[in-house]
């Protein structure tokens, strides 16, 4: 064997140093080098460097995959019920999923954005945006769950969503639509886009210590479309881009009516001064609804609150705050470098990336450098605030990453690649195709001040030849490039869950330590924990029964239930009373049209049950737990409406069999 | 080149094997411990009365201390007696009675504390697994917790 392994090594060590240049890729299908598999290896048993937060898409989740490896961890329902974990069906997690529009198990996922300190990547949380019902989503990087859900008023298609400021003060969400305001009367004919339909930036405050959210202020603007965002940072900290299109203020066939004008803006906001004028009274307090949920790991259960009013600061008439910067066609992407000082704007129709000084834009601001105003804005000369442009890099620009090495990756859908180039000169330095069709794109930190600049990873929204078919839906993916060399080189294909939209990573040292192991039975402040099994019981009031249960390997306690009937409305509580990591235990039982627990250690989850028809019920844990998992059953027995049976539950009572009609 | 690439995987494969497995065996299977701990009863370092853990001497008094007995049968209420009965009967683990003559202070408390390790390496502890077939769960006990735990014991075995 030892010489068998010391054979291998020394072909190993050959292969290694006389390399594989040889086989350069030559197509689409062969673009891929020899030492590819060996970068992306993962051996089994082996923790991957970095955690990849993977948007959702419409699937309205979050997927946690490892890299270099591509491995798929966990998806996190956030937005969408998830019928694994019994999120959205229990009765603890349902609140999360309220709006002012009352329960909705679904949403539109696009963008995740981890928290910082100091502008760098800290490993506390990371938010994702709901576009569809306006909302956004703070989940919780110990637990892995969504602790916080807030619905954003005066607000539809929340797009530009959820950047956030370099010290997590706030995290924004700006309209993809106008609307007519919520305290408006909506009822108008859409013509009258231009007099009725206005848009917003809403800044939310997070707690340093808890992280829960809250709506400081919105910022009224001219109906215009808002699309992504990114805080300054260095110089230009205190300050918020936001990219907008359909300038034209169209509201049918945007397609055309919004593409009309040679440019569109980007709004600059001094956050710092619109938090002067909240601080001077200058907001005015507008009444909305909307709703503001928060999951406690303590009561291992959430609350929606309604909340019903927010604070509008009116960006026309508070001088100083807000800012338009001309941008070529349509800008979607809108990034600031790691040093603040260059926001890069990419207009998707433009066949050239314009670069802005983030000094430029103060001297042109100081020095009222305006070419007019829009909606009661200024708006900033084009060649005033333009560092520069860099011509011809690629059809159809749609984001930016950084490495923090002075250089900038730049994904092109239409021709279907990512381009490096350098932010000081300008210049293209290298080019990698993608299949197909990138969106966004990622380097782990590629937002923040410190990029960790080892790969960068192409979310891409076709596929087409490039996995094995599966009817006419294709999966979706994802494409990882080491950049530690001077050029970029493709080293993995990865499927994802649902769209890929978009994507953040940041070192698994940030977060691995902190991951919460099992929730502890003394702190669970449950209304409807039982602490052991000698805590568990049935209680009726009325049609109403509560079931108070444990689930510990390999039994459920009671596992015989009798008494309970048609039309009762029943809530099985169940308490897993294990104290070690990785053993929850499911929950499930025969017929119930909702949906099945799945019970970390430590913590009580309830779902609720109907029973229709008289029967035995069986029920039994979903989680494969222990070698006597199967044996991990019970039942219920339903008898009829007006049935006298008496309430009974047990377990282990080893009564000797009964006929029950001998009785 | 396909060749060439195949055996650099085998060579990085190999050289993977050799490397350290310690977060492994955080998270080892019921069946993959059961090979390993037959290697490990064997080893003659092993000290089978006390077992293996923090605990090397645990002072018990000649009579009960009523105080941690309580604060004991409180854990076993939420932790111990879904699986454990007071008298001789077997439910999921063994019943308690007599548990504190059938083993040293030391070897309960380590054993409560450190459970994986001693279902891997203890011959009683394995041979009850071999009746039981459910490794015991860690449940996560305090040190306080072990101490009390076996004092509600020695109540539950008579002990004034």
């Amino acid at each position: 064997m030892k010489i068998i392994k010391t054979g291998l090594a020394v072909t190993v060590a050959l292969a290694t140093l006389l390399g594989f240049d040889s086989c350069k890729p030559k197509n689409a299908a062969s673009a891929v080098s020899g030492d590819a598999a060996a970068k992306a290896y993962v051996a089994p048993g082996k923790y991957d460097e970095f955690y990849n937060f993977v948007s959702g898409g419409f699937s309205g989740q979050l997927a946690v995959y490892g890299l270099p490896s591509g491995r798929l961890f966990r998806t996190i329902p956030i937005y969408s019920q998830d019928p694994e974990s019994g999120w959205g069906y229990s009765e603890e997690t349902k609140p999360m999923l309220n709006t002012s529009h009352g329960y909705i198990p679904w949403d539109d996922s696009h963008h995740a954005e981890l928290s910082q300190t100091n502008g760098e990547i800290d490993g506390r949380w990371i938010f994702v945006n709901g576009n569809n019902t306006p909302r956004v989503a703070r989940v919780n990087l110990s637990t892995f769950r969504t602790d916080e859900i807030l619905e954003v008023p005066n607000s539809a298609g929340n797009h530009s969503s959820p950047f956030i400021t370099s010290n997590t003060e706030y995290v924004v969400a700006g309209t993809r639509f106008s609307i007519p305001m919520d305290n408006a009367n909506g009822d108008v004919p859409i013509n009258t886009y231009k007099q009725n339909f206005k848009g917003t930036v809403s800044f939310i405050s997070v707690d340093k210590t808890t992280g829960n959210m809250k709506i400081a202020f919105q910022i009224l603007l001219p109906g215009i479309d808002f699309d992504l965002a990114h805080a300054g940072k260095g110089p230009s900290e205190g300050w918020f881009f936001f990219s907008c299109y359909n300038s034209e203020q169209a509201n049918t066939l945007l397609e055309v009516n919004a593409s009309q004008k040679d440019k569109d803006f980007i709004l600059a906001v001094n956050w710092k001064k619109a938090e002067e004028y909240l601080a001077q009274g200058k907001a005015q307090k507008v009444t909305t609804k909307y709703a503001h949920n928060i999951y406690s790991e303590k009561t291992h259960s959430a609350t929606s609150t309604i909340e019903t009013e927010v604070n509008m600061l009116d960006a026309k008439s508070l001088e100083g705050m807000c800012y338009f910067i001309p941008c070529p066609k349509s800008p979607h992407g809108c990034d600031v470098d790691p040093t603040g000082e260059y926001i890069v704007g990419s207009g998707k129709l433009a066949a050239l990336i314009p670069v802005f000084s983030f000094q430029k834009l103060q001297t042109a601001i100081n020095n009222k450098d305006f070419e007019g105003n829009y909606g009661g804005i200024p708006v900033v000369k084009y060649q005033s605030a333009l560092y520069g442009e860099v011509p011809k890099p690629g059809l159809g620009p749609l984001h930016t990453e950084f490495d923090g090495k002075g250089n900038a990756y730049t994904s092109f859908f239409v021709s279907s690649e990512i381009v490096k180039w350098n932010v000081k000169d300008l210049k293209v330095l290298d080019r990698a195709p993608t299949y197909y069709s990138i969106g966004h794109l990622c380097v782990p930190g590629g937002d923040s001040k410190k990029p960790n600049a080892k790969y960068v990873i192409a979310y891409n929204k076709i596929t087409k030849d490039r996995y094995l078919p599966t009817g006419p839906e294709l999966t979706q993916s994802a494409q990882l490039f080491d950049i530690s060399g001077d050029k970029m080189q493709l080293i993995l294909d990865f499927p994802t869950v649902g769209e890929p939209h978009y994507a953040q990573a940041c070192p698994a040292d940030l977060i691995k330590k902190n991951s919460v192991k099992f929730f502890k039975i003394e702190d669970n402040a449950n209304t409807y924990v039982s602490k052991g099994e000698g805590e568990t019981k049935v209680v009726r009031t009325g049609k109403r029964v509560d079931v108070y249960m444990t689930v510990i390997r390999s039994h459920i306690t009671p596992d015989n239930i009798e008494g309970i009937k048609v039309d009762d409305e029943v809530y099985f509580h169940v308490t897993n009373l294990e104290q070690d990591w990785d053993i929850p235990h499911g929950f499930a039982i025969k017929g119930n049209n909702n949906g099945e627990l799945l019970v970390m250690p430590g913590e009580t989850q309830s779902v609720k049950w109907l029973p229709a028809k008289t029967g035995i019920y069986p029920m039994y844990c979903t989680d494969f737990c222990s070698a006597l998992h199967q044996e991990m059953q019970g039942y219920v027995r339903v008898s009829a409406a007006g049935s006298n049976v008496p309430l009974l539950f047990s377990t282990g009572k080893n009564l000797p069999p009964a006929d029950s009609t001998a009785k | 080149m396909k060749k060439v690439f195949g055996i650099f995987i085998a060579g990085f494969l190999l050289y993977a094997c050799s490397g350290g497995t310690k977060e492994n065996n955080a998270n080892t299977t019921a069946n993959s411990d059961a090979v390993s701990a037959t290697d490990n009863s064997a080893n003659p370092s092993y000290d089978p009365k006390r077992g293996e853990g923090k605990f090397t001497k645990v002072d018990i008094g000649a009579t009960l201390d009523a105080t941690m007995a309580d604060a004991g049968k409180k854990v076993y209420d939420v932790k111990c007696s879904a699986c454990h009965k007071l008298t001789t009967e077997k439910l999921v683990g063994p019943g308690w009675s007599g548990v504190t003559s059938r083993h040293a202070p030391e070897w309960i408390m380590n054993f409560v504390t450190n459970t994986d390790a001693m279902i891997d390496k203890d011959p009683a502890a394995q041979a009850q697994l071999e009746i039981c077939l459910v490794r015991m769960p860690n449940q996560n006990l305090s040190d306080d917790d072990a101490r009390h735990l076996l004092e509600f014991m020695r109540k539950n075995d008579g002990v004034k």
